[in-house]
């Protein structure tokens, strides 16, 4: 369905006036350096990792909000990553975003039916009177009864409705692909199952592929078929989520699911050194090496391969075994 | 008892009306107990941290209820005697550690500020700073950096430093990992349980019941400004009596059990115009006639719970 081929994304740094006359060259963080996954029909990935590693960027490319500097993205075998105008227009029909905070991603000044037809009236995919049908429907569909919400300005909802809503318009197109961005993040903690089972109704339905992006990995056993663990702008690991989640491999997922809160107590714990990875310098080596308590000497030297482990991928030279 | 909280309302006015953001709460809190208080945004989870404090500001105020520290009634002192007790004998750390923190100033001037507000001699200031700074693992350094030199699991690790330097017998954490990624969260919770140690209490004010469950000895939860359930942590994790208690645990993911997730239906009341008898009849899947009058909180086996599936009870908190 979707195929990304070693993208990247680089952002020039932001500098004062006087280090710009004195640098000898730009200096550029790699927010994404070359990371490549394949995402089946009706399946969904989760991009998970901490803030800063990438995660959101690479969500953001695939649809199209940001140029990729290098890469290739493939979307049903035909290349997207440098589609424009009419072109570009199209696609955005079959790959649809849902956005972490309901409170920006709609517009104040628009009623909800408004938001809805809007997308409809776009892509001439109906006429005004059929939309205004179209988008009564998905409104009752996700919970929304039309007669109370139709007319309704966003500040009138709470966060969970309006996520609702967002879910609404992205699905009003019967996207293929949706690239859905922390999207329970932001809302309250008991309305957040019922989104998330929102978002797989429609999947399962329009038989979706998902790139779900996530920091809290508890989600992912709830959404997820595959995950890929983010780190300083590259993939560490990759594959099932229950295999990943039961016996992660590399260090860094490791630590990641043992911080994890839980109603279980945990049995192992996983240590990582310092507190931050800062991705204006990139480690020699190993990325993940300085916090690694793992680390060895060639760790710090040569950068490991994403390489198929068993049942995964992994970019480590020493994977670990442990069984959570 | 470090401190008891009895039938405290503290309401704000709002253009549509009054909000009765607590409504008659009562909650104790033992020495060297580690209670973590959870519900959604708007239980009032968080004006119950910022009533004990007293720093409900226009247009919330106290309306009645008491909150004794060390026998003391905090509602009935002058604001010049709360303020001695605020940092010295109950200690606060915010959600976002830049409401705490001047970013012009650096982190040792204001570390000294606060202390020698509290009577500490300056040149001692300096001395105690480091020593707390060093305590919850920075360097002694950090006293000469601005806040904006520091991540923000640092500069939290600084406000919580500020916090305990006094030695306060309470401390009280709102949401204090909330922005925070989950390796530096899991260390500065460790670092709260480690503040625990001897007789001090910790109130942890969250929205992430596993988090709550994972380091508290006590839970509260709260729904609409009400606690509708408070008792020992494991029993409320393991046996929830309160069906929104129960209903809030099986709706949250959690990474390592094997089961489904299921929602909950609808949404909290609105606080200006709650329902009348229970308020969270209309979500409840056990939602009785009598229901339509309000619970009265009682004991069961030890536990405070305000609901009407437990019979009158015996004890009226």
């Amino acid at each position: 369905m979707l195929r990304v081929e070693n993208l990247k994304k680089y952002f020039p740094v932001q500098k004062s006036f006087i280090e710009t006359l004195f640098a000898r060259k730009l200096e550029f963080i790699r927010a994404v350096d070359g990371v490549s996954f394949e995402v089946g029909r009706g399946e969904v990935l989760c991009l998970v990792g901490e803030s800063g590693c990438g995660k959101t960027t690479t969500g953001r490319m695939i649809v199209k909000l940001e140029e990729p500097s290098d890469g290739r993205i493939i979307f049903k075998g035909r290349d997207i990553t440098h589609l424009e105008g009419d072109e570009l227009r199209e696609i955005r029909k079959h790959i649809q975003m849902v956005f972490q905070d309901p409170y920006a991603s709609l517009n104040p000044r628009m009623t909800i039916g408004e938001h809805l037809i809007d997308p409809l009236l776009i892509h001439e995919l109906a006429t005004r009177e059929e939309a205004e049908e179209i988008a009564k429907d998905m409104l009752n569909k996700v919970g929304l009864p039309a007669e109370q919400f139709f007319n309704r300005f966003p500040h009138q909802l709470s966060g969970g409705q309006r996520q609702r809503v967002a879910i609404a318009r992205a699905m009003i197109l019967k996207p293929e692909f949706v690239v859905a961005d922390e999207p329970v993040s932001q809302i309250d903690v008991s309305l957040r199952a019922a989104i998330l089972e929102l978002l797989l109704r429609f999947k399962k339905e329009l038989n979706q592929s998902m790139i779900f992006i996530t920091h809290d990995l508890s989600i992912t056993r709830v959404i997820g078929d595959r995950i890929a663990v983010m780190y300083l702008g590259k993939i560490v690991e990759m594959g099932e989520v229950d295999s990943i989640v039961k016996r992660p491999m590399h260090p860094y997922t490791a630590a990641l699911l043992s911080a994890v809160p839980s109603f279980v107590k945990k049995k192992i714990r996983i240590d990582v050194i310092g507190e931050i990875a800062n991705p204006r310098e990139i480690p020699k080596g190993c990325r993940y090496s300085p916090r690694c308590p793992f680390a060895k000497d060639v760790c710090r030297r040569e950068e490991p391969e994403l390489e198929k482990v068993e049942d995964r991928l992994v970019a480590c030279h020493y994977p670990l075994e442990v069984e959570f | 008892m470090i401190i008891e909280v009895r039938d405290l309302v503290t309401e704000f006015r709002t253009s549509r009306g009054v909000l009765k953001a607590l409504d008659r709460v009562s909650l104790n809190v033992n020495r060297g107990e580690f209670v973590g208080i959870v519900g959604e945004s708007g239980c009032g989870k968080s004006t119950l941290a910022y009533s004990i404090m007293r720093l409900i500001r226009k247009p919330g105020r106290i309306t009645s209820g008491s909150i004794i520290f060390e026998g003391k009634d905090l509602l009935k002192i002058s604001e010049e005697e709360m303020r001695k007790i605020r940092g010295k004998d109950i200690g606060m750390v915010f959600q976002d550690p830049m409401t705490s923190l001047d970013p012009l100033e650096r982190v040792g001037d204001q570390f000294v500020e606060m202390l020698t507000e509290h009577g500490v001699e300056e040149e001692r200031a300096e001395e105690i700073a480091k020593k707390s700074l060093e305590s919850v693992g920075l360097p002694a350094e950090m006293f000469y950096n601005y806040p904006h030199q520091l991540s923000g699991g640092q500069r939290q690790r600084v406000v919580i430093a500020m916090a305990v330097a006094m030695n306060p017998k309470l401390l009280i954490a709102d949401e204090p990992t909330t922005a925070l990624d989950v390796i530096v969260q899991e260390k500065i919770m460790d670092l709260l349980e480690e503040l625990k140690k001897g007789e001090r209490s910790i109130l942890l004010i969250t929205h992430d019941f596993s988090l709550a469950a994972e380091r508290s000895d006590k839970i509260a939860v709260m729904y609409a400004g009400w606690i509708v359930e408070y008792g020992d942590a494991d029993k409320v994790v393991n046996e929830p009596l309160h069906p929104y208690s129960a209903g809030l645990i099986s709706s949250v993911p959690d990474l390592w059990l094997d089961r489904e997730i299921k929602p909950l239906p609808g949404s909290p009341p609105d606080l200006v115009n709650p329902p009348e008898g229970c308020r969270f009849r209309d979500r409840c899947p056990k939602a009785m006639k009598i229901c339509e009058k309000e619970p009265v909180s009682i004991n069961v086996e030890d536990r405070i719970v305000k609901c009407w599936l437990y019979g009158e009870g015996d004890v009226k908190s």
